[in-house]
């Protein structure tokens, strides 16, 4: 016997919507607990600095002032999120120690009874900075002179030994000197804030030797695996409260806040409560890479794209974050859904001066989007077909093999644009509707 | 400066605060109080989350000295949550799922409430004009707009199906 449906092809409340409505729904920053102590950061004024040296004299006589925190207080100061899943380097540091790479870097914790205490022992922190020699675009990041962002003496993170991430299919220098047509472009992309609508925060409690720790990260296993790590100390000792996020959209899977609020909560046995100012969301938090991309195609005079040349720079900002991981992705998408017998891709995770890049909707994946959807247009002018007709033509199938030997089995680029083609009231050509996803007659197009 | 005592009404009742120099009301609601329904996006005029009613009128709460509020009549959604179920705005909200993360939608709903009972039947340039000071980072406004419609005609007696 079969129960019959109850939620499928209905609407369900959700289950948070009174919550929601009534203003009961618990964010991390609506607690409070008694004692509560506020932390706010001392960030670095200039873009790249050495640091000198930390003056706390005037902010410790601030009324309120509990105590500072410094680089020499962290466990573990120098981390990677990504070490969780075998990434290397440890690369960013919690606080500060010799060097700050971007306008923004904390450099000391202060930790007080009262927010306006903080704020007010911040702004007596004297700072001694050296400035340096700043980089901010990621092809000026990779000449030869370059200031150098990294601890290992150049600006990109290296993938096996490799200052890329590479797909090689083919030959595509051949089929350059074949192709009828060559079609280059080169596309920019500006960094984006996420712009959660609540900032990021946490609040960190002691409790028996135990830290609960109520926070709005979208990935609570992240922050506290890594606190876990930056502390030294055993992840039982820590209990993540989460799930209640007031919009992330990727700008909230960084373990920014939780390992210094825990520490601070640790240092003096209370309550510790870490928000973002607005203007730190903005201008601390990571946000989506800049991207740079230069495309260079070989086309047949009849449409068909022999040769797709890709190299492709992200603006990983001063550390890495999730990037390394963008660029991964990036290169196994960059050709786009299109099946092309010779490919080339080169992606650079690129560390330059600029704050932080991390995870945001389709990360790795947009930009390619962006570049090669505007690209097949320009191709299309180029030998005279219309922007659907040069799509169907190059559309991949299933039995397609893609650049990094995957072969396609879920395609649906010819559905979806017979779908959209009709939902815009475009006519295809009686062969576009016949056309579909399924393996061609004679398996892969080859050519290679 | 010397801490003063502010006195205001706040969902029928008067309250009493002592508050240092530049407390504002958002701080008081949700730090001296503990309403936190009223939120904190951005403190600085720009999100709207922390919309509340003074006297009937939709404002910033983060951008509001707490002695401008003093012998006014504010209104929090706490205050307009009724002791069962819910307000007919509240409940326009749920029914066209017009939140995500639901974090803009406590300002949301004070200033519906506060646009229907100015205008109990606005059109769509009124809506538009009443939400241009809230953000919603997620929903694209589109269902918000239509649970102001739909909380319209609940209200007003004839329950209208909203405009897709
Ligand atoms: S918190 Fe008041 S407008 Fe944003
Ligand atoms: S629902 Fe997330 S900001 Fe509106």
């Amino acid at each position: 016997m079969t129960a019959p449906l109850e939620v499928v092809g209905r609407s369900v409340e959700r289950s948070d919507a009174v919550g929601h409505v009534t203003g009961r729904t618990r964010f991390a920053a609506d607690r409070a607990f008694p004692g509560m102590l506020h932390l706010k950061m001392v960030r670095s004024p200039l873009h790249h600095a050495r640091v000198r040296g930390i003056d706390l004299s005037e902010a410790e006589r601030v009324p309120g002032f509990v105590r500072a925190l410094t680089a020499a207080d962290v466990p573990h100061n120098r981390y990677t999120i990504l070490s969780l899943i075998g990434v290397e380097p440890e690369e960013e540091f919690v606080l500060a120690e010799d060097r700050v790479r971007f306008k923004g870097e904390a450099i000391v914790a202060i930790v007080a009874e009262t927010e306006e205490a903080a704020m007010e022992a911040v702004a007596k922190v004297r700072l001694d900075l050296d400035e340096l020699p700043a980089v901010f675009d990621v092809e000026e990041a990779l000449k030869p002179g370059a200031p150098i962002v990294t601890h290992w003496g150049n600006n990109t993170f290296m993938y096996e030994g490799h200052p890329c991430r590479r797909v090689r299919l083919g030959d595509v220098e051949a089929a350059f000197a074949r192709a009828d047509h060559i079609v280059e472009g080169v596309y920019n992309s500006s960094p984006i804030e996420h712009a959660p609508l609540e900032t990021t925060g946490c609040i960190a409690v002691p409790e028996g030797g135990r830290f609960t720790v109520y926070t709005n990260t979208q990935a609570l296993y992240f922050s506290l695996d890594n606190t876990s790590i930056i502390l030294q100390v055993p992840g039982n000792r820590l209990h993540f409260i989460g799930g209640t996020v007031g919009g992330g959209f990727g700008g909230k899977v960084d373990v920014i806040v939780e390992p210094i609020a825990t520490l601070a909560a640790m240092k003096t046995g209370r309550p510790v409560r870490f928000v973002y100012s607005r203007s730190e969301e903005m201008q601390v938090s990571s946000t989506r890479s800049a991207w740079r991309i230069y495309l260079k195609d070989g086309v047949t005079a009849d449409g068909r794209i022999i040769a797709r040349k890709v190299t492709s720079y992200a603006d990983s900002g001063a550390y890495s974050r999730q990037t390394p991981y963008a660029l991964t992705k990036h290169a196994a998408n960059a050709a786009g859904p299109y099946a092309i017998p010779n490919v080339s891709i080169d992606a650079y995770c690129v560390y330059t001066n600029r704050q932080p890049t991390s995870a945001m909707r389709g990360f790795g994946v947009t930009m390619a989007s962006f570049a090669l959807e505007v690209q097949m247009d320009r191709i299309a002018e180029t030998v005279g077909l219309d922007p659907w007709s040069i799509r169907f033509l190059n559309a991949y199938r299933n039995g397609d093999m893609k650049p990094h030997r995957k072969l396609a089995d879920d395609a649906t680029l010819i559905e979806t644009m017979q779908a959209a083609a009709a939902l815009v009231g475009h006519e295809l050509t009686a062969e576009q509707q016949a056309m579909t996803s399924a393996p061609r007659a004679g398996g892969d197009p080859g050519g290679r | 400066m010397a801490s003063t005592i502010v006195t205001f009404e706040l969902g029928g009742r008067e309250v009493e605060v002592l508050v240092r120099p530049m407390t504002t009301l958002q701080s008081v609601l949700r730090n001296q109080l503990g309403q936190t329904a009223t939120k904190d996006g951005c403190r600085q005029g720009g999100c709207g989350s922390c919309t509340v009613l003074v006297d009937g009128e939709p404002m910033a709460s983060c951008l509001l000295p707490i002695e401008d509020v003093a012998g006014r009549r504010v209104t929090t959604l706490e205050s307009l949550t009724p002791a069962e179920g819910l307000h007919p705005v509240q409940q326009a909200f749920v029914d066209e799922y017009a939140f995500q993360c639901g974090y803009c939608t406590p300002g949301m709903v004070m200033l519906s409430k506060a646009l229907l009972d100015h205008d109990p039947a606005p059109n769509d340039e009124a809506i538009g004009q009443a939400l241009a000071g809230n953000l919603c980072r997620c929903t694209g406004y589109r269902p918000i707009v239509d649970a102001i419609r739909h909380a319209s005609g609940a209200m007003s007696g004839h329950d209208t199906e909203p405009v897709r």
